[in-house]
């Protein structure tokens, strides 16, 4: 049976931004009625660019920022943080890895502290058992037992992106939006995290939301694909759809913007470069 | 005769564990109107030994080489004054984050115009005109009115066309390209690379592209070389590299494409035996 972990109804996020004395306020509308549901284990993909709201989105899913109308409905439940508190259930549930693993860790943190703090925020688990948690995980994302008393500067770009990783599972959640997870990483440790990323969620059946603006990446992870613009999501579909038959005309100048890196289209540059 | 040519250059910083080799004896030559790309992973020395060449590394560093010469001239036996008529004027340079590489504090217009009275030795009308007109080239809409815009009031495309504008003023014969696209979108990406390639073959330069982008690579270069860990692993025409790549390393890269995926997992650069020192596997 499939189950439905996130459904999104016609989500509107609209921003004032305050006049001051020579500007009059106005209203940036960031998203602007966007709908998708993804089920349990699957990977939904959202790309655009810069400015077309997938991190605003991304924000309303992971509950930091509340929608302007529209509903969202987490396994079932619906959530509406501009009215009601937060459970400590539904925090546990939504958690997000960031781009940058420069910026999102704590310099002043050690690694086993950095996994530790979710649950010392969220659980009353005792600390022999963080500690135990905290190590299992490590081993689990590819890192050992003795980064444990380490700090983020002693590691590379691809491992702190484990660590954020990690961060993120510790609470067991059901969803992890992750909001352009390997934009920041070589092509050798990009393939790597990808790959873990594919590990964990056969291992713990998690349900992906992918912030992208990297097609080649989209295409290898996503299940199902929305291609975002101006804040309106112009096309929605499965990842054989969308890619095979692009409806809308700003998807298909997305994938022609893609540079090729195939035999073929560099023999054809070249042919056409010696025609010039 | 080469435009650049490159034999054995070596750099090394000073740390306070002692000497960090980050290019281990690179030889490398560019002729006039070629496009060459250089390919690496964060650490390979691609954008060092470029800097090297624009004489841009701190003083930590230590370059020494068998021949840095452009155009048959020998960098390295340069004084610095010497040096400074070349760098900005033959050899121009733009680099990955636009929005930093500007000074905030001025206007695009003054950054564009201070390059041309440096080294064109222009009067003020000249400078004006031939700033117009190099915001034109670049794809500006409403050039005059644009030139006195500061930096944070035009977005990140625009920034790295006005980077561009500074770098092709005086006509340069070489264009070194460090990461001319990574922090923009796809759709941006591909107007700079085009932007770039026509002005490569409208002015006859020489361009040195460095990236770790394949894509990149496959849409514009002519020559590529490879490199990882400060040294060279493969150097070739851009279709024998795609078509058949030498080194272990080459193949690594190329696998770890998501577009050359086959099956669940992508292949990573430990499933290839490679010598973690970087020599040639």
């Amino acid at each position: 049976m499939t189950q439905t972990v996130l459904q999104a109804k016609n989500l509107v996020r609209d921003y004032h931004v305050g006049g001051g004395l020579l500007t009059k306020a106005r209203t940036v509308h960031a998203v602007k009625g966007v709908s998708f549901s993804v089920e349990k284990g699957k990977t939904l993909a959202i790309v655009g660019e810069s400015g077309c709201g997938k991190s605003t989105l991304a924000r309303i899913i992971t509950l930091i920022d509340p929608a302007t109308s529209g509903d969202l409905l987490i396994d079932g439940n619906k959530v509406d943080i501009a009215h009601s508190a937060l459970t400590p259930e539904m925090r546990r549930k939504v958690q997000i890895v960031f781009q940058n693993p420069y910026g999102s860790l704590n310099p002043r943190q050690k690694i086993g502290d950095v996994l530790g703090e979710p649950l010392k925020i969220n659980t009353d688990i005792p600390a022999a058992e963080r500690r135990d948690r905290a190590m299992a995980m490590l081993k689990k994302v590819g890192l050992a037992p003795e980064h444990y008393n380490r700090y983020p500067h002693m590691f590379s770009g691809g491992q702190r992106q484990r660590i954020a990783i990690a961060r993120a599972l510790m609470l067991n959640p059901s969803l992890l939006v992750l909001d352009e997870p390997v934009s920041a990483l070589d092509l050798s440790v990009q393939a790597q995290v990808l790959n873990l990323l594919a590990d964990l969620q056969d291992e713990f059946q998690l349900t992906y939301v992918f912030i992208s603006h990297d097609l080649s990446v989209v295409r290898y992870i996503a299940d199902d694909v929305m291609v975002m613009y101006f804040g309106e999501a112009v096309e929605y579909g499965s990842r054989d759809a969308v890619f095979s038959d692009p409806k809308h005309s700003y998807t298909r100048t997305l994938f022609a913007a893609t540079p090729r890196a195939d035999v073929e289209s560099i023999k054809a540059r070249l042919a056409k470069k010696k025609a010039a | 005769m080469p435009l650049l040519q490159i034999k054995n250059l070596c750099v090394s910083f000073d740390t306070s564990v002692g000497a960090f080799m980050a290019v281990k004896g690179i030889d490398m030559s560019i002729e006039p109107r070629e496009v060459l790309a250089i390919v690496g992973e964060s650490g390979s020395g691609k954008s060092v030994s470029m800097l090297a060449v624009m004489g841009l590394l701190p003083k930590t560093a230590t370059v020494t080489a068998d021949r840095m010469a452009f155009n048959g001239v020998d960098l390295l036996g340069l004084t610095g004054e010497q040096r400074r008529k070349i760098i900005g004027r033959d050899i121009a340079m733009i680099f990955q984050e636009p929005m930093a590489s500007l000074n905030p504090c001025f206007t695009v217009g003054f950054q564009i115009e201070e390059v041309l009275r440096v080294h064109m030795g222009m009067d003020r009308a000249q400078r004006r005109a031939r700033a117009i007109e190099l915001m034109q080239q670049v794809g500006i809409a409403e050039p005059a009115e644009r030139l006195g815009s500061y930096p944070h009031q035009m977005s990140g495309g625009q920034c790295q066309r006005v980077m561009i504008a500074i770098a092709i003023a005086c006509n340069p014969k070489l264009l070194i390209a460090d990461e001319p696209t990574t922090a923009l979108d796809v759709t941006i990406q591909k107007q700079i690379l085009d932007l770039l390639m026509r002005l490569q073959a409208e002015h006859g330069m020489g361009l040195i592209m460095i990236t770790h982008n394949m894509g990149v690579v496959a849409e514009t270069a002519d020559r590529v070389i490879v490199q990882y860990k400060g040294r060279k692993m493969e150097e070739a025409d851009v279709l024998s590299l795609f078509e058949s790549p030498k080194s272990n390393y080459t193949k690594a890269l190329l696998s770890a494409l998501p577009d050359n995926a086959t099956g669940d997992r992508l292949p990573t650069i430990s499933d290839f035996a490679l010598d973690p020192e970087g020599a040639t596997a």
